[in-house]
């Protein structure tokens, strides 16, 4: 029998496409995150392969930190809508007005706040299970999640408790208030993300292209200027050639210089960066050695 | 995928491997090597690792670092579960399911292994073959891992002695004609310097076999895959209401084994009712056929009451409709199994309630000597006897992974206590 070739593209897909299924199937209120971002973006194809001609079974929500790049939110409504499904949006400022997240400055970091805001609408809307954009080659901790990743009812992983995973048979089963968070991309790498995105040609924010921008050099990386990041004494500002390999909280997601102005471009770079991608890009990942797994603990994606 | 859209783009295959073995053996040094010599570590993973030697008081970059995932293993020094690595090669891209070798991770191998092509056992040249090592290869054949590598590993510590790699293929040997076990390569190695691993060294050259990274590259995976029986597990039925799609019904799954074309005679299980292949719908189009793994919405000539659960096969190729089977269950939770308690099964896309009747045998994971218990406990091997309250429609383990497995749930905490598989009546 002649088989097509099966790449590891489809292989993925297809894992994917199986993943939502069974999460609309068997969760009664599940919801897909959607940012804006890269990942985020390849969820929405895969779920448009797996139930159109149908619309989505579920509902899609932005957690917004509001320090957000404004191109990437403008991106966020525009494919919403062009895709016809719902979007809610639940903002970090709402939390912050009710006295649930205390900042201690207007420009700090709002990433690690983000769970709150999320706990917070699951409770809202009831939701049993998140569908996010994770994948396990992104961070140590992350290496070690199920795709169905559980959650009690305080929103927490505990990474030594977690429910086996056999085969592709998924138990996603809670009681009342947990939740489960859902990870069809989880054996994606951003290599494969950026071979997707290139295949289905699917467009992405700007930001992602190497364009010129005004930065600040810190030790952790390059800073990009805005409202929420001035030069401090001694600092200068720069105009260089970047792009950005995450979009998150424009206080700490740091663009790398790049010439990569293309698709094209950004997967030839990939297959020969040396740095991981939360490495480059993510101050907070830098903080200590088990950042993300110390807030996985407390309920972030 | 439409043949057009793929030209000038990658066309390389996955194959996902687990390895076997203790911190002694040198996996994480292996894994190490592998990411290493493919170019998949990055600098500041290196960095990070680099550091953290350095604060347990060593000198140099420990390899193995780079698969301690969670910081309570870092303080404790041990790996407590399955973490997953990826790496990628012109030919093909690779998942590692990395699992601890330790005695009470049974649960934790079976895991990694319920997905993997090929499972690669390390066995430390100047030991030999231990009791973890028939352990390691008892539970590969269990589990049905299509392709067995035995990693002599550790060669430069034995002077890289023929001799020595050849008694310990003997010896794996024996063992192994008591297992179903298809295809084994064998190769001696020192994954610290690199000999067999990516390059071929030049201290082993008795041996005309294959490098590991050459067979990982190369190996054929196709036949992973039953190609015979169609097996199409309904998850999803789309029904848009949409004016120009007033009747639309669309049974959405993913092929499990076999393939399909348009025209096809179909029979509907457990039901029993038959009906035509209409249409093969994917996002880009309409095809003629599609085959495992693809995940496909297929639409029937006739109006029948088909639902999540059901599944579509070819009249000819038919599985086994049951209440009541035997399999080899393995138990993964700390709660020990109750027999005659009401559990819930999951297999393919149908949750039922289950009693588990009755432990035939355990099987003693190092000997293989079946014994007599009434109760299993967590990593304890069983062969036992279903009840079913509904109708399962599935297959022979053996003959297919896809539908001869499955997954049992204790309702009251909702946790995955056993993975099971089907065997013949």
């Amino acid at each position: 029998m002649n088989h097509p070739i099966f790449t590891h593209l489809d292989a993925l897909e297809s894992e994917a496409i199986h993943i939502m299924r069974e999460v609309a199937a068997e969760c009664g209120n599940p919801v897909l995150l959607f940012s804006g971002g890269k990942d985020s973006i390849v969820l929405l194809r895969l779920a448009e392969k797996a139930f159109r001609p149908g619309r989505f079974p579920f509902p899609l929500m932005h957690i917004d930190t509001e320090h957000n790049f404004p191109e990437v939110i403008a991106f966020r409504d525009r494919r919403v809508n062009e895709l016809g499904e719902r979007l809610i949006v639940r903002s970090m400022e709402d939390s912050i007005k009710k006295g649930r997240v205390v900042l201690r400055s207007e420009t700090q970091s709002r990433n690690a706040f983000q769970s709150v805001t999320l706990l917070d609408a699951i409770a809202e809307f009831r939701f049993d299970a998140c569908i996010g954009g994770a994948r396990r080659d992104e961070e140590k901790a992350r290496a070690k999640e199920r795709i169905f990743s559980f959650r009690d009812e305080f929103g927490q992983w505990d990474p030594k408790n977690q429910r086996p995973e056999l085969w592709d048979i998924y138990n996603t089963r809670t009681h009342p208030g947990e939740n489960i968070r859902v990870f069809p991309i989880s054996n994606w790498t951003e290599l494969d993300v950026w071979e997707y995105i290139a295949r289905e040609r699917l467009e992405v924010p700007e930001i992602y292209f190497a364009h010129y921008r005004e930065v600040i050099r810190r030790a952790t990386g390059l800073l990009p200027v805005s409202h929420l990041v001035q030069p401090q004494a001694g600092e200068k500002i720069e105009q260089l050639m970047v792009r950005f390999r995450t979009v998150g909280d424009m206080s700490c997601t740091c663009p790398v210089e790049s010439h990569a102005a293309n698709v094209d471009a950004i997967i030839a770079e990939t297959a020969m960066t040396r740095i991981t991608e939360r490495g480059a890009t993510r101050m907070d990942d830098q903080t200590s050695e088990a950042s993300m797994e110390l807030r996985k603990k407390e309920g972030y994606f | 995928m439409l043949d057009s859209e793929r030209t000038s783009l990658a066309q390389s295959e996955l194959l996902r491997f687990i390895t076997a073995g203790s911190v002694d053996d040198g996996k994480s040094t292996l894994i190490g090597r592998l990411l290493h010599d493919s170019k998949s570590i990055f600098e500041d993973q290196l960095t990070s690792i680099t550091h953290t030697t350095r604060k347990r008081g060593s000198e140099g970059v420990d390899l193995s670092l780079l698969t301690d995932g969670l910081q309570a293993e870092r303080e404790q020094g041990i790996t407590i579960d399955v973490a997953y690595r990826y790496f990628a090669t012109p030919r093909r891209k690779f998942i590692i399911a990395d699992t601890p070798g330790h005695e009470q991770y049974t649960r934790n191998m079976v895991t990694g292994a319920s997905t993997a092509n090929l499972a690669v056992i390390l066995i430390d040249a100047r030991k030999g073959v231990l009791t973890q090592s028939r352990r390691h290869a008892f539970l590969a054949s269990l589990v049905g891992i299509p392709h067995l590598v035995v990693a002599i590993n550790k060669m430069d510590l034995v002077e890289f002695s023929q001799s020595v790699f050849e008694s310990i293929c003997d010896e794996f040997a024996v063992f192994a004609q008591k297992l179903d076990l298809r295809n084994v390569t064998y190769i001696p190695m020192s994954a610290l310097h690199g000999d067999m691993v990516v390059e071929r060294g030049d201290r082993l050259d008795w041996y005309q076999g294959v490098t590991l990274m050459s067979l990982l590259e190369t190996l054929s995976i196709e036949d992973d895959i039953n190609r015979e029986d169609f097996r199409f597990p309904v998850q999803w039925v789309c029904r848009p209401h949409m004016p120009e799609l007033h009747d639309f019904r669309g049974y959405m799954g993913r092929i499990e084994s076999g393939s399909i074309k348009v025209g096809d005679h179909v029979k509907v299980l457990p039901s029993g009712l038959s009906s035509r292949i209409k249409e093969i719908r994917v996002y880009e189009g309409a095809l003629a056929e599609a085959f495992a793994p693809q995940s496909v919405t297929l639409t029937i000539e006739d109006q029948l009451d088909i639902s999540r659960g059901d599944m579509l096969t070819k009249a000819e190729e038919t599985p086994r409709v049951t209440k009541n089977f035997d399999a080899m269950l393995c138990w993964l939770s700390e709660q020990s199994l109750d027999l005659g308690r009401k559990y819930l099964i999951k297999q393919s896309t149908r949750i039922a309630k289950v009693i588990i009747d009755q432990v035939g045998y355990r099987v003693d994971v190092n000997t293989l000597v079946h014994e007599d218990v009434s109760v299993l406990k967590m990593n304890d091997i069983a062969r036992v006897t279903l009840k079913v309250q509904l109708n399962l429609v599935c297959d022979d383990y053996a003959r297919n992974r896809a539908t001869g497995c499955f997954i049992v749930i204790d309702e009251n905490t909702n946790n995955t206590v056993a993975a099971g598989m089907i065997m013949p009546t």
